[in-house]
């Protein structure tokens, strides 16, 4: 069996990701309001208050520290969850992929669509997060404008690896796993809140295997101002987890749908 | 005439156990085809299969001249289907429902916002255009269900199951589409438990159980063969209805649930009898399809 299916882009995909974008252009008010007013708590509260005591960290404001890497963790929560719960309701309980599958559309191309949209969704929450941050005076530099690009990236990393548990999920609970274990120690870890290096050297080299690390090194720079370093190599990280992703869950969902 | 769906040797089997075995079946172009069986006879598996939906153990399929799965997407883009289960797209208005799934074929936007009016026409929606799903009756979304399937102007529409659980209301009116759809030209390929249904529609048929096709030809024909013409239903006391029939003449009796069944090629005898025995109330009528499947099907209750 082959393991490769790649999608076609150009049509099929695509009405996937107007499916998703209508729907929630239906409940885009309530949704707005929380992506700018989630920022707003964290960024005033923690950046402000911890950024009192703390001052500076790695030669930036603890406010413009803390803002880039909350871009990057709440890029993965949103693609995250939204690959997880609602992809798994319209799998599952809600029959669309039923429904879609009667269509020329195959399961190659859901994944796509549904992977595109999450991306979709992390550029909408992560461009509100850096509106707040500039308004806060924490976003030091043009190319700042570049990080709803990365956010795109970290939205298809994300999304991949969240479909890999739809895919084998039973049920809602299942994502608890995932969240217990995966994306909360990578949150914590991952240089959002402290500098990575400031890990014990053994956990410094695993969190350099997870793709949040990565994500937070694009971005920090580009806020604060700062030359990045490795951009290729952060880069193929985030890529090549969302690719294997996309992969595996096309073939675990395939298994589950076409039976 | 020339065959839309073609399926020669179809083997599926589910964990080791095989729920098709070895089906054969043609259906020729512009025909009302109907397959009939118990449940799980392997019904909606086989209609699965011949849209590339679902893989296969042995067996070739072709539809529209080409190759199952292989051509799945080129099959479906030219098919409309009725799935047994309601499954429209709750976050949606009915309208939304046909644009959203029309755009699923690639239909560009003037063909389809002028299709999707006329479907809403079709089948009497136009009202409810802009209602949410989860204010429709059961008979409304199954009649959107049934719009939704002709989004793409389909050569071939399969229906699982298209009346089940409906009202005769929306049973008829489905019918009469299912009619006007035919007229047309298209081909229709259904799956149904109701054999009033089958003999009102189908051109053809088989009937399958366990994964067999156990008889095809017109429902006319499979009467004519397996049924005699008359028969003579009684309800009331088994042992009281056993005795007045089977000692009339030399038909055929049968007991299914509280009633007994006598089919024979001349009633008159009979009806004459029962006529002057209180206590048994009877019906005189000519022989259907239901006869047939139960007399190939046999009468034991199945899952």
């Amino acid at each position: 069996m082959a393991i490769l299916y790649l999608p076609r882009f150009q049509g099929a995909a695509l009405a996937v990701w107007r499916r998703n974008t209508l729907v929630w252009r239906k409940l885009a008010g309530p949704s707005i309001f929380i992506n700018f007013g989630e920022p707003f708590l964290y960024l005033l509260g923690l950046g402000y208050g911890l950024g009192l005591f703390i001052g500076e960290m790695m030669n930036m404001p603890y406010l413009t520290f803390l803002a880039s890497g909350i871009l990057a963790s709440s890029s993965m929560n949103t693609a995250s969850f939204e690959a997880m719960f609602s992809v798994f309701t319209r799998m599952i309980p809600q029959k669309t992929y039923e429904a879609i599958l009667t269509t020329p559309l195959e399961v190659q191309d859901i994944l796509a669509g549904e992977m595109l949209w999450c991306a979709t969704k992390c550029i909408i929450s992560g461009s509100a997060i850096l509106i707040v941050a500039a308004l806060l005076g924490a976003v030091h530099d043009w190319h700042a404008l570049w990080v709803p690009l990365v956010l795109f990236l970290v939205g298809l990393c994300f999304s991949g690896m969240g479909l890999v548990m739809t895919a084998l999920a039973p049920g809602y609970d299942f994502f608890n796993y995932y969240v217990t274990l995966v994306l909360t120690p990578m949150f914590i870890l991952s240089g959002v809140f402290y500098p990575v290096t400031s890990l014990p050297v053994a956990l410094q080299s695993l969190v350099q295997l997870l793709p949040l690390s990565h994500a937070v090194d694009l971005i920090r720079p580009l806020v604060a101002g700062l030359p990045l370093s490795n951009v290729a190599g952060h880069i193929a990280v985030l890529a090549g987890y969302g690719l294997a992703g996309y992969l595996i869950a096309v073939h675990l969902t395939r298994r589950r749908l076409l039976v | 005439m020339s065959s839309v769906v073609q399926i020669e040797g179809l083997v599926k089997r589910y964990d080791g156990r095989e729920v098709v075995r070895g089906i054969d079946l043609s259906v020729p172009a512009g025909c009302c085809f109907g397959v009939l069986g118990p449940n799980g006879a392997g019904k909606t598996t086989t209609l699965r299969v011949l849209l590339g939906q679902s893989p296969v153990n042995g067996g070739e399929i072709r539809v529209f001249g080409l190759p199952i799965p292989q051509s799945g997407r080129a099959v479906r883009a030219r098919t409309g289907v009725v799935p047994q289960a309601d499954n429209l797209d709750p976050d949606f208005t009915v309208a939304e429902n046909l644009r959203v799934y029309g755009r699923y074929f690639g239909i560009p936007f003037a063909t389809l916002e002028t299709r999707l009016r006329e479907l809403l026409e079709f089948v009497g929606l136009t009202e409810r255009a802009d209602a949410r799903i989860a204010t429709l009756s059961g008979g409304m979304k199954r009649r959107l269900i049934f719009a939704r399937a002709l989004i793409n102007d389909p050569e071939l529409v399969v229906l699982d199951e298209p009346t089940t659980g409906l009202d005769p209301q929306v049973r008829h009116m489905i019918w009469g589409r299912l009619r006007d759809l035919r007229q047309s030209g298209k081909t229709l390929l259904l799956t149904t438990h109701y054999m009033e249904e089958a003999e009102r529609l189908c051109d053809e048929l088989v009937i399958l159980d366990q994964g067999r096709i156990l008889e095809q030809g017109t429902p006319a024909a499979l009467i004519k063969k397996h049924a005699e013409p008359e028969v003579i239903e009684v309800r009331g006391e088994e042992r009281l209805a056993r005795q007045a029939l089977v000692s009339s003449g030399d038909g055929r009796f049968e007991a299914i649930g509280d009633t007994c069944y006598y089919y024979t090629r001349d009633a008159r005898a009979v009806v004459k009898r029962l006529e002057g025995m209180s206590g048994l109330a009877f019906l005189h009528r000519p022989a259907n399809l239901e006869d047939v499947f139960l007399k190939l099907t046999g009468r034991e209750l199945r899952d």
